[in-house]
């Protein structure tokens, strides 16, 4: 199955420094199949029209495959289509969710509860909402085994948290938090859960209705569709209160000189023209997904995670972070080297054609808990093979004979 | 697979690595992003550098470029050393990838810092302290 999914990939076919590119760094953005590339080229080529303005043909045409898209997203999640709001990625659906909570539930001496293992499109927004609204924020240690720490989450909670704010999947320890459990506690409290599911969604079965959280964000670049495009999913009772973070063209339903009201859901929080050949893009992203189906890519995930983590474990010189357990990761691990900046191992590895992630992936506060500066990182998606992690840790015994 | 000679030679075997006991300029510059730091040291009589140390964590790069300029500066008269441009530093390092310059140009940025703060007693003291630059790096989300 490996060597017919690695044909739908263009870019496998580049070389990198003369070599074979091996691509390691899904959890940054993943590679495209030809046929999410072709649908968001045929957009271009054969409508092209902007949405919602169906009067003439094309715009219907534009209206309808973007719906379809928006269509396909919500049944990858098991939910409504109304409850899928595109937005620009995982950073914007967070910012929308900050934003709209800020203006509906939080208000001073109130507490947003993040964890420790954030990464910063998840904190930021936390931030900048307390600061705004004079209210609090507190996060969730992170145990020494790179797991939530659910004993230090229930101290923390309080009848003043508004705001649960966590991971699915850590896109540094890997960890897959228990959401479940997590968004439980939190209502019983009266909080709304907002969950950064950049990590999971593209990698494994995620139905949000099992899982319980009331916001859910990810991005479409990591789970082969395009950049530019990500959903906010949420709850209809939730996003109908909840107010647009843009405002503008195509999000209203009445305009006067003074005042306007607000669209629907999830048209009131698509102000503007929406990314539309994105948005199809990432339909087609779906469709490549569903058709593998999801089990299949988490078992594909996982078996890689796991030959990886063995190899890693197995390295004297390497430190790994997270979970041993492949079953309770995603699919990536992180790791450094004894005394070797992180930089320089992916800077030789590239020498090999082999790309992997050297740096602190946007999760400042969680590298200082680990008291790194940085950190190693190997991810994987539909395309990589049990060759190429073989290829990855002959390379990195080679790095440590160079440097260590 | 190995890093150019030079830059595996000077971090293995770091050249005037330390601190002075009475330094004329000192300056700091740091890479947030990737945690390198690089401290430079200077010892500065008659317009002319006569003693220069650094020290710094990070990368291979960061310190062998660091360890590169001290012998690059040492002796040379403080315009000369001024006059230092990236690709002078660049190219004594034998080259560096184009991913990691920000590494590489870390310690040339702290010695312009060290000596723009030094000025002779009839420029009038030093300057008013500058906000640290930027640092940037090649790798953030």
């Amino acid at each position: 199955m490996e060597i017919k999914i690695r044909d739908d990939f263009p870019l496998l076919q580049r070389t990198v420094h003369g070599v074979p590119l091996v691509y390691l760094d899904s959890a940054a953005t993943s590679l495209k199949p030809e046929a999410v590339i072709e649908a968001e080229a045929t957009f271009y080529r054969e409508v092209g029209a902007n949405v919602r303005r169906g009067a003439y043909e094309l715009g219907a045409e534009a209206t309808e495959r973007y719906e379809s898209a928006r269509a396909k997203v919500a049944s990858l999640l098991g939910a409504r289509p109304d409850e899928a709001v595109f937005t620009r990625g995982t950073t914007e659906a967070l910012n929308l969710a900050a934003w709209a909570l800020g203006e509906t539930v939080i208000g001073p001496g109130d507490e947003v509860l993040v964890t420790e293992m954030e990464h910063h499109a998840n904190l930021l927004p936390w931030q900048e909402l307390v600061r705004r609204k004079q209210a609090r924020l507190s996060a969730v240690a992170v145990t020494a085994e790179g797991e939530l720490d659910l004993e230090d989450f229930r101290r923390k909670l309080s009848p003043r948290t508004k705001v649960v704010a966590l991971p699915h999947v850590s896109n540094v320890l890997g960890t897959i938090n228990p959401v479940p459990e997590v968004a439980t506690a939190a209502h019983e409290a009266g909080a709304v859960v907002v969950l950064d599911a950049a990590q999971s969604v593209p990698h494994m079965p995620v139905d949000v209705r099992e899982l319980g959280a009331d916001l859910v964000a990810f991005s479409g670049h990591k789970m082969l569709g395009p950049t530019g495009i990500g959903v906010l999913w949420g709850r209809r009772e939730i996003l109908k209160d909840l107010p647009p973070l843009l405002v503008g063209g195509e999000m209203v339903h009445e305009v006067w000189l003074d005042r306007a009201t607000w669209d629907d859901p999830p048209a009131r929080f698509e102000g503007g023209t929406p990314p539309i050949a994105q948005a199809v893009g990432l339909g087609a992203a779906v469709d490549y997904l569903q058709a593998i189906g999801m089990d299949e890519v988490r078992r594909h995930g996982q078996e890689l995670t796991a030959l990886v983590l063995d190899g890693l474990l197995f390295r004297p010189y390497v430190t790994v972070y997270g979970p041993a357990d492949p079953g309770a990761r995603g699919a990536l691990v992180a790791f450094s080297l004894a005394g070797i900046h992180p930089h320089d191992v992916a800077t030789l590895l590239d020498r090999e054609g082999i790309a992997i992630r050297g740096g602190h992936h946007c999760a400042q506060p969680l590298h200082r808990k680990l008291g790194i500066p940085a950190s190693c990182r190997v991810s994987f998606h539909v395309y990589n093979t049990i060759d190429e992690v073989r290829l990855f840790l002959e390379a990195l015994d080679g790095v440590w004979k160079a440097l260590g | 697979m190995s890093y150019e000679e030079i830059i595996l030679d000077h971090w293995r075997h770091p050249r005037n690595k330390g601190r002075l006991p009475h330094p004329d300029a000192a300056a700091v510059e740091a890479n947030p992003l990737c945690g390198d730091v690089v401290r430079i040291e200077l010892g500065i009589k008659d317009q002319t550098i006569q003693d220069i140390r650094f020290e710094g964590e990070g990368c291979a790069i960061s310190l062998a470029s660091a360890s590169v300029l001290t012998e690059l500066v040492q002796g040379k008269p403080v315009a000369e050393a001024a006059g230092i441009t990236d690709e002078a530093l660049l190219s004594a390092l034998g080259g560096v990838v184009r991913t990691r310059l920000s590494c590489a140009l870390l310690p040339l940025r702290a010695l312009h810092k060290a000596l723009g703060q030094h000025r002779s007693p009839d420029d009038g003291g030093p300057p008013p302290g500058e906000p640290p630059s930027a640092g940037r790096c090649t790798s953030s989300g």
